[in-house]
């Protein structure tokens, strides 16, 4: 176990690797049900990138709190976890489930270069290695909300039935949690509000060429992560299944 | 000790990726440092994309062949930094990569983002008329292209 430099760091280390792991895991419901073969295996992809992500900020987790990264994931009760409301939903349709994957990705792609600055080596380290496989992620996405926004009418209706209805979801994702500021001020991750604004700028930007329009005036769903919404204990029933009828001593 | 470092490089380059198995771990480029102390051998290496199943494969392999060799222990330890890239990849495996109709990555020097649009060379024939038809594939390493030229589709290595 390695000194925490700050003791508010594992708790938001875990936030980052239950995002990554419960995308993955609504990525993953896509394979064999995509519209078309190639985005089959685009999201097979995803999914997977995504839970190597994960795997990756467990790790630190591990290192900072000798939590180990399968108890975390298979043995966690919902309540327990500290996603993001966005990364919960059930899949929805096709343009539903690829603008969520775009304003998660344009948050990731804001967030990484911040914390690949971190003064926690091994935080920057790990940002610096997801940050270069993030740009398949986001200029797939990017261009599947521009053929969809601008494609057909039904296409366009769809897109933003799905930006109304996530828009306050992702808002979410920069709501700063507990002790968050005190670790922008200890210079180990960058500062929320900034990043909010670079996400908007940078999502919006896509979503105005794709004929999109940002619901004027929402709020971000929830303010603390503690509420995790009505989805979750679903997805971990299922996910959780295999593991918890195996026993924990079984290495996954 | 009957052996040294040199013979542990020499046993890695008999590691191969399994889901590429004509190159080596070595000419991948993710062996990073060979350590010998007593007889405890430290095998670096860094992950190719995070979430390749094929890591753990290769951290095994190159546990036994290292044990083998007659180390006591060995321990394949991971490192991230600096990260992986492609262009690490050595000559004798990006015309491996070619052999098997898998067109090696283009060289990017750090600047990725420059080198997306860029058309990918056949391996078959050689022609870059060809186009994209999905970044993802088979594999988290490769993109899915096609080739005008000859007609049919191809896998390129991604680059990273």
């Amino acid at each position: 176990m390695i000194a925490p430099p700050h003791p508010a760091l594992a708790p938001q280390l875990l936030a980052l690797a239950d995002d990554e792991l419960i995308l993955g895991h609504r990525d993953s419901e896509w394979c064999g049900h995509a519209p078309i073969l190639e985005e089959d295996i685009a999201f097979a992809n995803l999914a997977q990138d995504e839970l190597g992500h994960a795997a990756l900020w467990y790790r630190l987790v591990e290192q900072l709190s000798q939590a180990r990264p399968d108890h975390l994931v298979f043995f966690r009760q919902a309540k327990h976890y500290r996603c993001a409301q966005l990364v919960t939903l059930p899949k929805g349709d096709w343009a539903y489930a690829m603008l969520r994957q775009f304003l998660f990705d344009a948050a990731e792609a804001v967030r990484l270069p911040g914390l690949a600055a971190s003064r926690y080596a091994p935080l920057a380290e790990t940002a610096a290695k997801i940050q270069t496989e993030e740009i398949y992620h986001l200029r797939h996405t990017r261009a599947w909300v521009r053929r969809l926004g601008l494609g057909t009418e039904e296409s366009h209706r769809r897109m933003q039935a799905a930006l109304d209805a996530l828009w306050p979801y992702a808002l979410q994702l920069f709501v700063p949690l507990t002790d968050e500021a005190a670790l922008t001020a200890a210079g180990l991750v960058p500062a929320a509000a900034a990043m909010q604004q670079e996400w908007e700028a940078l999502a919006g930007a896509t979503l105005h060429d794709a004929g999109l329009v940002i619901p004027a005036g929402a709020e971000a769903v929830a303010q603390d992560r503690r509420e995790i919404g009505p989805h979750l204990p679903g997805l971990l029933d299922e996910m959780q299944a295999v593991a918890r009828l195996e026993g924990p001593e079984v290495g996954w | 000790m009957t052996f040294n470092a040199e013979a542990v490089w020499q046993a890695l380059r008999g590691v191969m990726d399994p889901e590429i198995p004509v190159v080596s771990v070595v000419e991948l480029g993710i062996i990073r440092a060979v350590t010998i102390a007593g007889g405890r051998v430290t095998v670096a290496m860094t992950p190719t994309f995070a979430g390749c199943p094929a890591l753990a494969v290769m951290q095994a392999e190159v546990e036994t062949v290292v044990l083998a060799l007659g180390a006591e222990a060995v321990e394949v330890r991971l490192q991230l930094s600096p990260p992986w890239t492609t262009d690490w990849i050595a000559e004798s495996a990006r015309d491996k990569l070619k052999g098997v109709g898998l067109a090696p990555p283009v060289k990017h020097g750090g600047l990725i983002q420059l080198i997306l649009t860029e058309a990918a060379t056949c391996p078959y024939c050689g022609s870059t008329q060809t186009e994209l038809r999905n970044s993802f594939g088979p594999t988290l390493c490769r993109s899915i292209y096609f080739c005008q030229a000859c007609r049919q589709g191809f896998e390129q290595f991604k680059a990273l």
